[in-house]
């Protein structure tokens, strides 16, 4: 362990411009660092659209209502595992929760994740997905059976008025959940936002920007996995329910934008003591991470191209596209907002008289290979929350109302 | 027939003793005499003083068993030179790599001087903070420690660290830092880099005590601490900082 | 009772049976847990203890004194305020085993230039030499005795420790004024340099003497010593040892 890790230092000691503390040489939230907001933000902004139907009644983005739930869901299963890579001692990582510091962020944060996953998130599916559950258990064959059944906590109430209870608890739920999503990626701002030590991350402005760039991607995202699984299911694709997602991406993005020019503008007019190195920082060091990916690929064109598509009423197979290559590049774009936030506040000294770099692995625990692991992960579960709960009517031409192929969807 | 019964008698007491006190130093070891609610330590650094030889970050080195390779430090010391036209270079003294390959021409030079840097045991530690298990908390005697069998590694005290006195223990893998060397101030002694700075640019002493060289340190030098604007109250006191230090 | 159970819906109830059974398992465990996992003052305590009991490896220089009382010669030296362990190292298992140990006896030339070589950064006044030209390739023990350091003959006029101010005013007008021409040097300065210092001129008829318009002196820039710089001393504006105009 020591060798291979002294050697990369030795090596980043001579790519050290000015001055660094002698300690800072170690570059200590890397790449997982950086997946664990993105995923996490996915999940706000996932849930938060969800949240659109059911509580804003907003009908036309019901065909994606489902999706957006199982992809908080898998989401949200697979987000701590990069932080449990990250940690010197995972094996103790129980301690967060058996003896919380209770001023700690990191701590309290704990409890706010479990909170959302296990009284939001999993609540809102099971409320939503019960009562199908039961009628599906009722025609497949063993293993499906029993994991519907298990699932759905051996209840056999299929009544009006259990579907009744469950559609209000369902809309209950989610009206709690709209402010703990916020809680969930504003908490993770606020474990930034919170670091007086360190001026690119010590902001008040600093959980809402995560939030509402958990919002965007979360959409994005949602959008995206609209756009690739419903034609893989042979299904046409609902252009109003995708037209109506990307309005909301649309605000969302011009309320991010706003809200990141403002903690650009309002950085350069005090223009306080780390203004210097802050912007030696971004010139020199983030300056394709920050300048070319996160604002001109990430957030201008998205911007320009949803602009245009509201302003010059484009045929419907344009449309398509253009949601396309706007989602695609807002992931992007969010990706490397992270990496600015995480990474480029830890590209410069403390003493505001130095920058350093990171280097990132291709193999091992903080490596690429890991990262795309870890990215496709929640891609992997999702696929296989789809086949546990699929959440369309999967009412083919050939298939009849109650025969094998058929499930018709029970609430919504 | 005396001398064998008292010889008896001697020796049967000598074991009873030592039995009974080693008992008593295994279950309140560490404890036995040492009273931390009676001490509260703080560090003077005189700047002027310092002329730069590294043997304080040698010592802590020795003493603490930190990883010899210059990328993890409890202590070390920074070069200033301030140039006339204005210009601040900063360099890191490590008595064991070469000093930097930038030479000054002297006439170019306005002011330049080194200054000590340690963990500066805050009174207001952001570290203590933010420790999501609480593996780093204050003693009753001021020092700031971390448990290293219940720290997780999660780096966030590194993070939080507005001086950069934190590592992370490439072995151990848990945060470490200078402790004030616990251990020693415990029993009465100075901690290894005050012991064997030559010129007494550093200053170690009880707040609590009216008769130790930090009250004198503190009543005789107008003292400035490092980054006061961020509230952390450090008991590491400098004088003669200049404005230019971070 | 059971009517209240009929009129809660079924999904809830075994919704919250799950909840109830979770959460009474969450407590059931902390209660059964060990304090030792759980009570946050024992681990605090359990660090203190481990941290006291870590070793120690400076011995502390009044423990030296015990059995070498011939260097407290060095008590009366420059070296006085001094650690042994500062130049010797590591001294605790040599003072536990004197005959098994023996700390480092540094003898080479690079040993004491870590201290003594010329830098810029080290205060003014500090002894320093440049370990090139300094008696190349002879011990520094040959001369000077590292327990009472003398140097054996004292030092060329004031240049021997003040180098940098001798090279300066070399490259000044002021070149060929001795330092004694405007410091009076008492003899105690070159045995307690600190605490016994030279004197410095108090008022601006001194300048005055080469510089003012009534003077003889022939070559010197001549000023109104009454009207020329107001209130101020001549030093306030003229760096002597490098006095440039403007």
């Amino acid at each position: 362990m020591n060798n291979p890790l002294t050697e990369k230092l030795f090596e980043l000691l001579k790519q050290v411009s000015g001055f660094i503390y002698p300690n800072e040489i170690e570059v200590h939230w890397g790449i997982l660092v950086v997946v664990y907001p993105y995923l996490t933000g996915l999940v706000a902004g996932a849930f938060i659209l969800a949240s659109l139907v059911k509580v804003f009644n907003v009908k036309e983005v019901q065909p994606a209502y489902r999706l957006a739930l199982l992809t908080a869901l898998a989401f949200l299963l697979i987000a701590p595992l990069p932080l449990l890579l990250h940690l010197g001692h995972p094996e103790r990582s129980y301690e967060i929760f058996l003896n919380p510091n209770f001023t700690s962020a990191m701590a309290m944060f704990g409890f706010v994740y479990a909170w959302y996953l296990m009284v939001v998130l999993v609540l809102e599916i099971w409320f939503t997905y019960r009562k199908d559950m039961i009628l599906w258990s009722q025609k497949e064959r063993f293993l499906m059976r029993w994991i519907h059944k298990t699932i759905s906590l051996f209840s056999k109430d299929v009544s009006e008025k259990g579907a009744e209870f469950d559609k209000k608890m369902v809309r209950g739920i989610t009206i709690i959940g709209i402010p703990s999503a916020f809680l969930l990626h504003g908490y993770v701002g606020f474990i930034f936002g919170s670091i007086k030590a360190n001026p690119w991350w010590s902001s008040v402005l600093m959980p809402i920007v995560f939030l509402f760039s958990a919002i965007v991607s979360g959409i994005a995202l949602v959008i995206l996995l609209y756009m690739v699984i419903t034609p893989l299911r042979g299904e046409k694709i609902d252009i109003k329910c995708v037209d109506k997602m990307a309005s909301f991406l649309f605000y969302a993005v011009i309320v991010d934008f706003s809200l990141e020019m403002l903690d650009f503008i309002h950085r350069l007019y005090e223009s306080e003591e780390s203004i210097k190195i802050l912007g030696e920082l971004v010139m020199n060091r983030l300056f394709i991470s920050l300048g070319v990916i996160q604002v001109l690929l990430g957030m201008l064109i998205p911007l320009a191209l949803m602009v245009a598509i509201k302003l010059f009423r484009f045929d419907e197979e344009l449309r398509k596209l253009l949601y396309f290559v706007s989602a695609i590049l807002i992931q992007l774009g969010i990706f490397a907002t992270r990496w600015n936030v995480v990474v480029g506040g830890q590209m410069f000294s403390k003493s505001f008289r130095g920058l350093t770099v990171y280097k990132m692995e291709l193999g091992g625990v903080e490596g690429f290979l890991m990262t795309l692991v870890l990215l496709i992960l929640p891609l992997v579960t999702l696929a296989i929350l789809i086949k546990i709960l699929p959440p369309w009517d999967s009412a083919k031409a050939d298939s009849v109302e109650g025969g094998p192929g058929y499930q018709k969807l029970a609430t919504d | 027939m005396e001398r064998r019964r008292f010889l008896g008698r001697f020796f049967a007491n000598v074991a009873a003793v030592t039995a009974v006190s080693g008992f008593f130093r295994r279950s309140f070891a560490g404890s036995k005499d040492y009273d931390p609610t009676k001490h509260y330590y703080g560090m003077g650094i005189q700047v002027d003083k310092c002329i730069g030889c590294g043997r304080c970050v040698e010592a802590c080195k020795a003493e603490n068993s930190v990883p010899k390779e210059p990328f993890f430090f409890r202590t070390w010391v920074e070069r200033y030179i301030i140039k006339k036209n204005g210009e601040v270079t900063v360099q890191n003294i490590d008595s064991r790599i070469e000093k930097s390959n930038e030479t000054f021409a002297e006439k170019d030079i306005l002011r330049s001087f080194f200054v000590p840097k340690l963990c500066n045991q805050c009174e207001n530690p952001p570290c203590v903070q933010v420790c999501p298990v609480g593996a780093t908390f204050k003693t009753e005697d001021g020092v700031i420690l971390v448990d290293d069998e219940r720290c997780i590694g999660c780096r966030y005290c590194i993070q939080a660290c507005p001086y950069g006195a934190r590592y992370l223990h490439p072995e151990k893998e848990v945060a470490d830092k200078c402790t004030f060397c616990y251990h020693r101030i415990t029993k009465g002694m100075l901690p290894a880099c005050v012991e064997v700075c030559p010129t007494q640019a550093r200053i170690f002493g009880d707040v609590k005590s009216t008769a130790s060289p930090l009250t004198r340190f503190k009543r005789m030098n107008k003292l400035h601490v490092l980054k006061p604007s961020l509230n952390t109250e450090p008991k590491v006191s400098y004088s003669g900082l200049d404005g230019e230090v971070r | 009772m059971k009517t209240i159970f009929k009129r809660i819906p079924d999904a809830l109830l075994r919704i919250l049976v799950v909840f109830v059974v979770f959460i009474a398992g969450a407590l059931l465990i902390r209660y059964l847990l060990p304090a030792s996992l759980k009570d946050t003052a024992f681990h605090v305590q359990s660090t203190v203890e481990r941290e006291m009991a870590k070793p120690i490896r400076f011995a502390g220089s009044d423990v030296c004194a015990d059995c070498h009382t011939e260097y407290n010669t060095k008590k009366g030296g420059y070296h006085k305020n001094l650690s042994c362990e500062t130049c010797h190292g590591a001294a605790k298992e040599h003072a536990e085993n004197p005959t098994e140990t023996k700390p480092s006896l540094p003898r080479m030339r690079e040993f004491c230039s870590g201290c003594h070589t010329y830098n810029a950064s080290r205060p003014t006044g500090f002894p320093m030499i440049n370990p090139v030209a300094h008696n190349p390739m002879k011990q520094c023990a040959t001369c000077h005795n590292p327990h009472d350091p003398k140097p054996p003959t004292a030092p060329q006029e004031c240049q021997g420790c003040h180098g940098e101010i001798a090279r300066t005013k070399a490259l000044s007008p002021h070149a060929l004024l001795e330092c004694t021409t405007c410091h009076t040097v008492p003899k105690g300065h070159k045995l307690t340099p600190r605490l016994v210092k030279p004197s410095t001129p108090s008022e601006r008829g001194f300048c005055g003497k080469c510089h003012s318009k009534e003077s003889t002196y022939r070559g010197t820039p001549k000023i109104d010593i009454v009207t020329h710089g107001e209130k101020y001393m001549c030093w306030q504006c003229h760096y002597p040892h490098m006095p440039e105009v403007e």
